[in-house]
Protein backbone atom coordinates (compact mmCIF):
# COMPACT_ATOMS: atom_id res chain seq x y z
CA UNK A 1 0.00 0.00 0.00
CA UNK A 2 1.50 3.23 -1.28
CA UNK A 3 0.88 6.44 0.86
CA UNK A 4 -0.43 8.60 -1.95
CA UNK A 5 0.94 12.35 -1.80
CA UNK A 6 -0.09 15.57 -3.30
CA UNK A 7 2.18 18.14 -2.23
CA UNK A 8 2.06 21.57 -3.57
CA UNK A 9 3.39 24.45 -1.86
CA UNK A 10 1.16 24.77 1.03
CA UNK A 11 0.76 28.65 1.61
CA UNK A 12 0.68 29.57 5.30
CA UNK A 13 -2.33 28.29 6.75
CA UNK A 14 -3.89 29.47 10.10
CA UNK A 15 -3.17 26.73 12.26
CA UNK A 16 -0.31 26.31 13.77
CA UNK A 17 0.97 22.74 11.79
CA UNK A 18 2.65 22.96 8.77
CA UNK A 19 2.24 20.12 6.87
CA UNK A 20 3.37 19.42 3.27
CA UNK A 21 6.34 17.41 3.92
CA UNK A 22 6.61 13.80 2.90
CA UNK A 23 7.68 13.06 5.96
CA UNK A 24 4.48 14.14 8.09
CA UNK A 25 2.39 12.53 5.40
CA UNK A 26 3.94 9.42 6.42
CA UNK A 27 3.47 10.07 9.83
CA UNK A 28 -0.33 11.40 9.16
CA UNK A 29 -0.93 8.26 7.25
CA UNK A 30 0.41 6.15 10.18
CA UNK A 31 -1.53 7.46 12.52
CA UNK A 32 -4.57 6.67 10.67
CA UNK A 33 -3.63 3.26 9.66
CA UNK A 34 -3.64 2.46 13.66
CA UNK A 35 -6.98 3.02 13.85
CA UNK A 36 -9.39 -0.18 14.27
CA UNK A 37 -12.37 -1.29 12.91
CA UNK A 38 -14.38 -1.26 16.06
CA UNK A 39 -16.81 -4.87 15.48
CA UNK A 40 -13.41 -6.54 14.80
CA UNK A 41 -10.36 -4.99 17.04
CA UNK A 42 -7.36 -6.66 15.60
CA UNK A 43 -7.59 -5.01 11.63
CA UNK A 44 -6.51 -2.06 11.65
CA UNK A 45 -8.49 0.04 8.83
CA UNK A 46 -5.40 -0.31 6.74
CA UNK A 47 -5.67 -4.02 6.94
CA UNK A 48 -9.05 -3.91 5.99
CA UNK A 49 -8.35 -2.09 2.93
CA UNK A 50 -10.50 0.78 3.74
CA UNK A 51 -7.92 3.25 4.21
CA UNK A 52 -7.09 4.41 0.37
CA UNK A 53 -5.11 7.54 0.55
CA UNK A 54 -3.76 10.25 3.23
CA UNK A 55 -2.56 13.85 1.42
CA UNK A 56 -2.49 17.16 1.88
CA UNK A 57 -4.61 19.89 -0.14
CA UNK A 58 -4.17 23.21 0.76
CA UNK A 59 -2.80 22.92 3.93
CA UNK A 60 -5.41 20.16 5.29
CA UNK A 61 -4.56 16.30 5.62
CA UNK A 62 -7.64 14.56 3.82
CA UNK A 63 -7.90 11.32 4.54
CA UNK A 64 -9.89 9.23 2.54
CA UNK A 65 -11.88 6.28 3.06
CA UNK A 66 -13.75 2.98 1.47
CA UNK A 67 -17.00 1.65 3.23
CA UNK A 68 -17.20 -2.17 3.03
CA UNK A 69 -20.51 -2.24 3.35
CA UNK A 70 -22.91 0.00 2.32
CA UNK A 71 -24.92 -0.04 5.50
CA UNK A 72 -21.64 -0.51 7.91
CA UNK A 73 -22.41 1.31 10.99
CA UNK A 74 -18.93 0.27 11.76
CA UNK A 75 -18.25 3.78 9.43
CA UNK A 76 -19.22 6.76 11.43
CA UNK A 77 -16.73 5.14 14.81
CA UNK A 78 -13.90 4.63 12.21
CA UNK A 79 -14.27 8.15 10.54
CA UNK A 80 -14.01 9.62 14.53
CA UNK A 81 -11.41 7.44 15.03
CA UNK A 82 -9.30 8.78 12.52
CA UNK A 83 -10.05 12.61 12.82
CA UNK A 84 -9.97 12.03 16.78
CA UNK A 85 -6.61 10.44 16.65
CA UNK A 86 -4.91 12.90 13.69
CA UNK A 87 -6.20 15.75 15.86
CA UNK A 88 -4.59 14.42 19.10
CA UNK A 89 -0.99 13.92 16.39
CA UNK A 90 -0.76 17.81 15.93
CA UNK A 91 -2.55 17.44 12.59
CA UNK A 92 -5.57 19.97 13.86
CA UNK A 93 -7.06 20.18 9.94
CA UNK A 94 -8.26 17.53 8.86
CA UNK A 95 -10.78 16.29 6.30
CA UNK A 96 -12.16 12.80 5.88
CA UNK A 97 -14.13 11.80 2.91
CA UNK A 98 -15.80 8.15 1.97
CA UNK A 99 -15.38 7.12 -1.84
CA UNK A 100 -17.55 4.52 -3.24
CA UNK A 101 -15.52 4.03 -6.23
CA UNK A 102 -14.05 1.62 -6.75
CA UNK A 103 -16.18 -0.05 -4.40
CA UNK A 104 -14.28 -2.14 -1.52
CA UNK A 105 -13.54 -5.66 -1.99
CA UNK A 106 -11.90 -8.26 -0.25
CA UNK A 107 -8.84 -8.30 -2.31
CA UNK A 108 -7.72 -5.67 -0.60
CA UNK A 109 -7.66 -7.16 2.92
CA UNK A 110 -3.52 -7.64 3.35
CA UNK A 111 -1.91 -10.76 4.22
CA UNK A 112 -1.19 -9.77 7.29
CA UNK A 113 -5.01 -8.54 8.12
CA UNK A 114 -6.10 -12.33 6.97
CA UNK A 115 -3.71 -13.72 9.39
CA UNK A 116 -4.80 -11.11 12.15
CA UNK A 117 -8.25 -12.47 11.58
CA UNK A 118 -7.55 -15.96 11.69
CA UNK A 119 -5.83 -15.82 15.06
CA UNK A 120 -8.63 -13.56 16.33
CA UNK A 121 -11.25 -16.63 15.41
CA UNK A 122 -12.38 -15.36 12.13
CA UNK A 123 -11.95 -17.46 9.32
CA UNK A 124 -10.40 -15.33 6.22
CA UNK A 125 -12.37 -14.47 2.67
CA UNK A 126 -11.10 -17.81 1.01
CA UNK A 127 -10.41 -17.10 -3.03
CA UNK A 128 -10.71 -13.52 -4.96
CA UNK A 129 -14.24 -11.82 -5.24
CA UNK A 130 -15.51 -12.63 -9.09
CA UNK A 131 -15.76 -9.92 -11.75
CA UNK A 132 -18.40 -8.36 -11.69
CA UNK A 133 -20.56 -10.26 -14.19
CA UNK A 134 -23.33 -12.12 -14.61
CA UNK A 135 -22.68 -14.68 -12.29
CA UNK A 136 -23.27 -17.83 -14.50
CA UNK A 137 -25.82 -20.33 -12.47
CA UNK A 138 -26.01 -23.37 -14.93
CA UNK A 139 -27.61 -25.62 -12.66
CA UNK A 140 -30.26 -23.31 -10.78
CA UNK A 141 -29.14 -21.04 -8.08
CA UNK A 142 -27.10 -23.20 -5.71
CA UNK A 143 -23.29 -21.94 -6.40
CA UNK A 144 -19.99 -24.17 -5.79
CA UNK A 145 -18.10 -22.26 -2.92
CA UNK A 146 -14.69 -23.12 -1.62
CA UNK A 147 -14.04 -25.03 1.19
CA UNK A 148 -13.98 -22.62 4.65
CA UNK A 149 -11.07 -23.87 7.05
CA UNK A 150 -11.72 -23.53 10.70
CA UNK A 151 -9.93 -21.25 12.29
CA UNK A 152 -9.54 -23.19 15.33
CA UNK A 153 -7.97 -26.83 14.13
CA UNK A 154 -7.83 -26.32 10.35
CA UNK A 155 -10.53 -28.37 9.07
CA UNK A 156 -12.00 -27.89 5.38
CA UNK A 157 -15.04 -30.08 6.98
CA UNK A 158 -16.87 -27.29 7.41
CA UNK A 159 -20.62 -26.59 7.03
CA UNK A 160 -22.73 -23.08 6.59
CA UNK A 161 -25.04 -22.33 9.06
CA UNK A 162 -25.81 -19.15 7.90
CA UNK A 163 -25.20 -17.06 5.11
CA UNK A 164 -25.42 -13.67 7.05
CA UNK A 165 -23.59 -13.56 10.47
CA UNK A 166 -22.72 -11.52 13.32
CA UNK A 167 -22.26 -8.25 11.17
CA UNK A 168 -22.93 -7.51 7.63
CA UNK A 169 -19.26 -8.81 6.34
CA UNK A 170 -19.82 -12.21 8.31
CA UNK A 171 -21.64 -15.47 7.65
CA UNK A 172 -21.79 -18.14 10.30
CA UNK A 173 -20.32 -21.58 9.75
CA UNK A 174 -19.71 -24.59 11.66
CA UNK A 175 -17.14 -27.15 12.10
CA UNK A 176 -17.68 -30.89 11.75
CA UNK A 177 -14.51 -32.13 13.53
CA UNK A 178 -14.38 -29.56 16.15
CA UNK A 179 -17.50 -28.81 16.45
CA UNK A 180 -16.79 -25.10 16.75
CA UNK A 181 -18.93 -22.22 15.36
CA UNK A 182 -17.06 -19.76 13.66
CA UNK A 183 -17.20 -16.47 11.72
CA UNK A 184 -16.06 -16.65 8.21
CA UNK A 185 -15.55 -13.06 6.58
CA UNK A 186 -17.45 -13.24 3.24
CA UNK A 187 -15.68 -12.87 -0.19
CA UNK A 188 -16.97 -9.37 -1.50
CA UNK B 1 4.08 20.12 12.71
CA UNK B 2 3.20 21.53 16.19
CA UNK B 3 2.67 19.46 19.46
CA UNK B 4 0.53 22.40 20.50
CA UNK B 5 -2.70 21.11 22.03
CA UNK B 6 -5.88 22.32 20.67
CA UNK B 7 -8.68 23.28 23.21
CA UNK B 8 -10.54 20.91 21.73
CA UNK B 9 -8.05 18.15 21.02
CA UNK B 10 -8.86 14.33 21.40
CA UNK B 11 -6.81 11.93 23.45
CA UNK B 12 -6.33 8.98 21.92
CA UNK B 13 -6.78 7.38 25.47
CA UNK B 14 -10.22 8.23 24.94
CA UNK B 15 -11.30 8.17 21.65
CA UNK B 16 -15.15 8.14 21.81
CA UNK B 17 -15.09 10.94 24.49
CA UNK B 18 -16.99 13.90 23.57
CA UNK B 19 -15.43 14.53 19.68
CA UNK B 20 -15.43 18.34 19.28
CA UNK B 21 -15.57 17.85 15.43
CA UNK B 22 -16.29 20.23 13.27
CA UNK B 23 -19.85 18.58 11.43
CA UNK B 24 -19.26 19.75 8.42
CA UNK B 25 -15.97 17.91 7.97
CA UNK B 26 -17.58 14.81 8.89
CA UNK B 27 -20.26 15.37 6.50
CA UNK B 28 -19.55 12.21 4.23
CA UNK B 29 -19.02 13.27 0.63
CA UNK B 30 -20.07 10.36 -1.34
CA UNK B 31 -18.05 10.94 -4.48
CA UNK B 32 -17.31 8.81 -7.48
CA UNK B 33 -13.80 7.59 -8.39
CA UNK B 34 -12.32 11.15 -9.32
CA UNK B 35 -13.23 12.37 -6.09
CA UNK B 36 -15.00 15.63 -6.98
CA UNK B 37 -18.21 16.04 -4.47
CA UNK B 38 -21.45 16.30 -6.86
CA UNK B 39 -24.57 18.00 -6.71
CA UNK B 40 -27.00 16.27 -8.33
CA UNK B 41 -28.83 17.72 -11.58
CA UNK B 42 -32.68 17.97 -10.94
CA UNK B 43 -33.62 14.97 -13.32
CA UNK B 44 -30.51 12.81 -11.94
CA UNK B 45 -32.11 13.61 -8.18
CA UNK B 46 -35.78 12.42 -8.98
CA UNK B 47 -34.11 9.36 -10.38
CA UNK B 48 -31.63 8.99 -7.12
CA UNK B 49 -34.98 9.33 -5.24
CA UNK B 50 -36.91 6.87 -6.62
CA UNK B 51 -33.93 4.63 -5.88
CA UNK B 52 -33.37 5.63 -3.06
CA UNK B 53 -36.96 5.29 -1.75
CA UNK B 54 -37.76 1.76 -3.00
CA UNK B 55 -34.39 0.67 -0.91
CA UNK B 56 -35.53 2.55 1.93
CA UNK B 57 -39.30 1.45 2.54
CA UNK B 58 -38.09 -2.02 2.17
CA UNK B 59 -35.62 -1.70 4.31
CA UNK B 60 -37.94 -0.07 7.44
CA UNK B 61 -40.20 -3.45 6.24
CA UNK B 62 -37.50 -6.06 6.59
CA UNK B 63 -36.33 -4.29 9.90
CA UNK B 64 -40.04 -5.27 11.14
CA UNK B 65 -38.98 -9.09 10.95
CA UNK B 66 -36.00 -8.66 14.15
CA UNK B 67 -37.26 -11.12 16.55
CA UNK B 68 -40.18 -12.28 14.75
CA UNK B 69 -38.28 -14.44 12.19
CA UNK B 70 -39.10 -18.34 12.24
CA UNK B 71 -35.16 -18.56 13.36
CA UNK B 72 -32.50 -16.99 15.09
CA UNK B 73 -30.26 -16.91 11.50
CA UNK B 74 -33.52 -15.38 9.44
CA UNK B 75 -33.89 -12.75 12.22
CA UNK B 76 -29.87 -11.73 11.22
CA UNK B 77 -29.86 -12.53 7.86
CA UNK B 78 -33.14 -10.52 7.14
CA UNK B 79 -31.62 -7.41 9.97
CA UNK B 80 -28.53 -7.41 7.55
CA UNK B 81 -30.08 -7.51 4.24
CA UNK B 82 -32.47 -4.28 5.43
CA UNK B 83 -29.10 -2.87 6.81
CA UNK B 84 -27.44 -3.03 3.29
CA UNK B 85 -30.52 -1.29 1.80
CA UNK B 86 -30.52 1.15 4.23
CA UNK B 87 -27.07 1.57 3.22
CA UNK B 88 -28.02 2.19 -0.45
CA UNK B 89 -31.05 4.40 0.43
CA UNK B 90 -28.47 6.60 2.09
CA UNK B 91 -26.34 7.32 -0.57
CA UNK B 92 -29.09 7.49 -3.10
CA UNK B 93 -31.01 10.50 -0.83
CA UNK B 94 -28.02 11.88 0.03
CA UNK B 95 -27.40 12.36 -4.08
CA UNK B 96 -31.02 12.89 -4.14
CA UNK B 97 -31.05 15.87 -1.57
CA UNK B 98 -27.95 17.54 -2.99
CA UNK B 99 -29.81 19.42 -5.73
CA UNK B 100 -31.97 20.57 -3.24
CA UNK B 101 -30.25 21.39 -0.65
CA UNK B 102 -31.78 18.58 1.54
CA UNK B 103 -29.93 16.11 3.88
CA UNK B 104 -30.66 12.44 3.82
CA UNK B 105 -32.94 12.58 7.13
CA UNK B 106 -34.83 15.47 5.95
CA UNK B 107 -35.96 12.84 2.90
CA UNK B 108 -36.24 10.26 4.88
CA UNK B 109 -38.57 12.13 7.74
CA UNK B 110 -40.35 14.95 6.61
CA UNK B 111 -41.80 13.97 3.55
CA UNK B 112 -45.04 13.17 3.42
CA UNK B 113 -46.51 10.36 1.63
CA UNK B 114 -47.72 11.71 -1.81
CA UNK B 115 -43.72 12.82 -1.51
CA UNK B 116 -42.32 9.49 -2.00
CA UNK B 117 -41.96 7.55 -4.67
CA UNK B 118 -41.55 4.11 -4.13
CA UNK B 119 -42.84 1.31 -6.00
CA UNK B 120 -45.87 -0.56 -4.33
CA UNK B 121 -44.10 -4.04 -4.66
CA UNK B 122 -41.96 -2.46 -1.77
CA UNK B 123 -44.96 -0.63 0.60
CA UNK B 124 -46.69 -4.72 0.48
CA UNK B 125 -46.99 -6.23 3.72
CA UNK B 126 -44.68 -8.23 5.39
CA UNK B 127 -47.49 -11.35 5.42
CA UNK B 128 -46.13 -14.26 6.60
CA UNK B 129 -42.40 -15.70 6.16
CA UNK B 130 -43.33 -16.50 2.29
CA UNK B 131 -44.75 -13.24 1.25
CA UNK B 132 -41.64 -11.82 2.49
CA UNK B 133 -39.16 -14.00 0.94
CA UNK B 134 -41.59 -13.88 -2.20
CA UNK B 135 -41.44 -9.71 -2.01
CA UNK B 136 -37.82 -10.41 -1.42
CA UNK B 137 -36.72 -12.65 -4.30
CA UNK B 138 -38.89 -10.04 -6.97
CA UNK B 139 -37.19 -7.16 -5.35
CA UNK B 140 -33.36 -8.84 -5.34
CA UNK B 141 -33.89 -9.88 -9.05
CA UNK B 142 -35.17 -6.83 -9.76
CA UNK B 143 -32.01 -4.36 -8.06
CA UNK B 144 -29.36 -6.92 -9.07
CA UNK B 145 -30.70 -6.36 -13.09
CA UNK B 146 -30.89 -2.46 -12.17
CA UNK B 147 -27.43 -1.88 -10.18
CA UNK B 148 -25.79 -4.42 -12.77
CA UNK B 149 -26.80 -2.10 -15.55
CA UNK B 150 -26.35 1.07 -13.29
CA UNK B 151 -22.83 0.40 -13.19
CA UNK B 152 -22.26 1.89 -15.73
CA UNK B 153 -23.84 4.90 -16.07
CA UNK B 154 -23.17 8.05 -17.44
CA UNK B 155 -23.56 9.91 -13.71
CA UNK B 156 -20.28 8.87 -11.92
CA UNK B 157 -22.01 9.08 -8.50
CA UNK B 158 -25.11 7.46 -9.31
CA UNK B 159 -21.96 4.43 -11.27
CA UNK B 160 -20.41 4.48 -7.80
CA UNK B 161 -23.09 3.33 -5.66
CA UNK B 162 -24.42 0.90 -8.11
CA UNK B 163 -21.32 -0.86 -7.65
CA UNK B 164 -20.85 -0.82 -4.41
CA UNK B 165 -24.82 -2.08 -3.93
CA UNK B 166 -24.90 -4.88 -6.90
CA UNK B 167 -22.59 -7.17 -4.72
CA UNK B 168 -24.43 -7.12 -1.65
CA UNK B 169 -28.08 -7.56 -3.36
CA UNK B 170 -26.33 -10.48 -4.96
CA UNK B 171 -25.92 -12.42 -2.03
CA UNK B 172 -29.53 -11.01 -1.18
CA UNK B 173 -30.65 -12.77 -4.52
CA UNK B 174 -29.07 -16.00 -3.49
CA UNK B 175 -30.98 -15.40 -0.07
CA UNK B 176 -34.24 -15.48 -1.24
CA UNK B 177 -33.75 -17.94 -3.84
CA UNK B 178 -33.05 -20.58 -1.65
CA UNK B 179 -35.53 -19.90 0.67
CA UNK B 180 -38.26 -19.98 -2.70
CA UNK B 181 -37.02 -22.95 -2.88
CA UNK B 182 -37.10 -24.31 0.53
CA UNK B 183 -40.86 -23.44 0.94
CA UNK B 184 -42.01 -24.62 -2.08
CA UNK B 185 -40.12 -27.84 -1.86
CA UNK B 186 -40.80 -28.43 1.97
CA UNK B 187 -44.13 -29.10 3.50
CA UNK B 188 -47.27 -29.05 2.31
CA UNK B 189 -48.18 -25.84 4.48
CA UNK B 190 -44.94 -24.22 3.13
CA UNK B 191 -45.57 -24.66 -0.10
CA UNK B 192 -49.39 -23.58 0.03
CA UNK B 193 -48.37 -20.72 1.96
CA UNK B 194 -45.42 -19.62 -0.90
CA UNK B 195 -47.94 -19.87 -3.78
CA UNK B 196 -50.29 -17.55 -2.15
CA UNK B 197 -47.60 -14.87 -1.61
CA UNK B 198 -46.81 -15.77 -5.25
CA UNK B 199 -50.69 -15.37 -6.32
CA UNK B 200 -50.58 -11.88 -4.22
CA UNK B 201 -47.42 -10.17 -4.90
CA UNK B 202 -46.98 -10.72 -8.33
CA UNK B 203 -49.38 -8.21 -9.64
CA UNK B 204 -46.66 -5.64 -8.45
CA UNK B 205 -43.74 -6.92 -11.00
CA UNK B 206 -45.07 -5.07 -13.57
CA UNK B 207 -44.76 -1.63 -12.08
CA UNK B 208 -41.19 -1.85 -11.72
CA UNK B 209 -40.34 -2.37 -15.10
CA UNK B 210 -42.66 0.28 -16.69
CA UNK B 211 -41.40 3.34 -18.18
CA UNK B 212 -41.93 6.73 -17.46
CA UNK B 213 -40.66 10.06 -19.08
CA UNK B 214 -38.51 11.25 -16.97
CA UNK B 215 -36.48 8.13 -17.32
CA UNK B 216 -36.46 9.47 -21.60
CA UNK B 217 -34.33 12.67 -20.64
CA UNK B 218 -31.78 11.35 -18.83
CA UNK B 219 -30.85 8.31 -21.13
CA UNK B 220 -27.25 8.28 -19.79
CA UNK B 221 -27.90 8.54 -16.26
CA UNK B 222 -30.79 5.79 -16.08
CA UNK B 223 -31.52 2.68 -17.43
CA UNK B 224 -35.04 2.23 -19.53
CA UNK B 225 -37.19 -0.34 -16.66
CA UNK B 226 -38.66 -1.79 -19.67
CA UNK B 227 -35.39 -2.73 -20.66
CA UNK B 228 -34.17 -4.88 -17.46
CA UNK B 229 -37.30 -6.92 -17.94
CA UNK B 230 -35.65 -9.66 -19.57
CA UNK B 231 -32.86 -9.98 -17.42
CA UNK B 232 -35.04 -10.47 -14.70
CA UNK B 233 -37.39 -13.29 -16.81
CA UNK B 234 -34.30 -15.11 -17.41
CA UNK B 235 -33.21 -14.98 -13.51
CA UNK B 236 -36.36 -15.68 -11.82
CA UNK B 237 -38.36 -17.31 -13.71
CA UNK B 238 -36.15 -20.65 -13.76
CA UNK B 239 -36.05 -20.17 -9.96
CA UNK B 240 -39.75 -20.28 -10.10
CA UNK B 241 -39.27 -23.94 -12.60
CA UNK B 242 -37.40 -25.50 -9.97
CA UNK B 243 -39.36 -24.48 -7.36
CA UNK B 244 -42.32 -26.15 -9.62
CA UNK B 245 -44.48 -23.08 -8.69
CA UNK B 246 -46.55 -21.27 -12.21
CA UNK B 247 -45.78 -17.81 -12.66
CA UNK B 248 -49.22 -16.03 -12.30
CA UNK B 249 -50.86 -14.62 -15.07
CA UNK B 250 -53.58 -12.25 -15.96
CA UNK B 251 -53.58 -9.80 -12.98
CA UNK B 252 -51.72 -6.67 -12.81
CA UNK B 253 -51.80 -3.89 -10.06
CA UNK B 254 -52.44 -0.04 -10.80
CA UNK B 255 -49.11 0.82 -9.47
CA UNK B 256 -48.43 5.14 -9.64
CA UNK B 257 -45.55 5.23 -6.77
CA UNK B 258 -43.16 7.39 -9.34
CA UNK B 259 -45.89 10.06 -9.72
CA UNK B 260 -46.57 9.95 -5.38
CA UNK B 261 -49.76 7.68 -5.85
CA UNK B 262 -49.63 5.02 -2.90
CA UNK B 263 -51.56 2.32 -1.70
CA UNK B 264 -52.96 1.97 1.86
CA UNK B 265 -49.79 0.32 3.22
CA UNK B 266 -47.43 3.30 2.55
CA UNK B 267 -49.02 5.48 5.28
CA UNK B 268 -48.57 3.42 8.19
CA UNK B 269 -44.96 2.31 7.45
CA UNK B 270 -43.93 6.57 7.53
CA UNK B 271 -46.12 7.01 10.48
CA UNK B 272 -43.42 4.30 12.44
CA UNK B 273 -40.52 5.33 10.51
CA UNK B 274 -40.92 9.11 11.13
CA UNK B 275 -42.39 9.53 14.39
CA UNK B 276 -39.41 9.65 16.10
CA UNK B 277 -38.05 12.36 14.11
CA UNK B 278 -41.24 14.37 13.81
CA UNK B 279 -41.02 13.92 17.96
CA UNK B 280 -38.22 15.69 18.32
CA UNK B 281 -37.06 18.15 15.23
CA UNK B 282 -33.61 18.85 15.19
CA UNK B 283 -32.66 16.30 17.18
CA UNK B 284 -29.41 14.08 15.79
CA UNK B 285 -28.02 10.76 16.61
Amino acid sequence: MTTTRDIRSAGEIGTASEIGSARDIRTAWDLAASVVDPEIPVLTIEDLGVLRAVEEVDGRVRVTLTPTYSGCPAMDAIRDDVVGILRAGGFLDVEVRLVLAPAWTTDWMSEVGKQKLREYGIAAPSGHAAALGRSARPAGPVRVALAVKCPHCNSLHTSELARFGSTSCKALYECLDCLEPFDYFKVL
Amino acid sequence: MTTEPAPDTVTAADPHGDVAVDRRELSAELIGAAGDATTAAPDVAEYALWLGDDSLILAQQLGRWISYAPELEEDVALGNIALDLLGHARSLLHYAGSASGRSEDDLAYWRGESEFRSAWLFEQPNGDFAHTIVRQLIAAHYLFELYSRLTASADRTVAAIAAKAVKEVDYHRDHADQWLLRLALGTDESRARVTVALADLWPYVDELFHDEPLIDRIPDVAVQPSALRWGFDQAVLPVLAEAELEQPRGFSSSGGGRRGVHSEYLGPILAEMQVLAREHPGASW
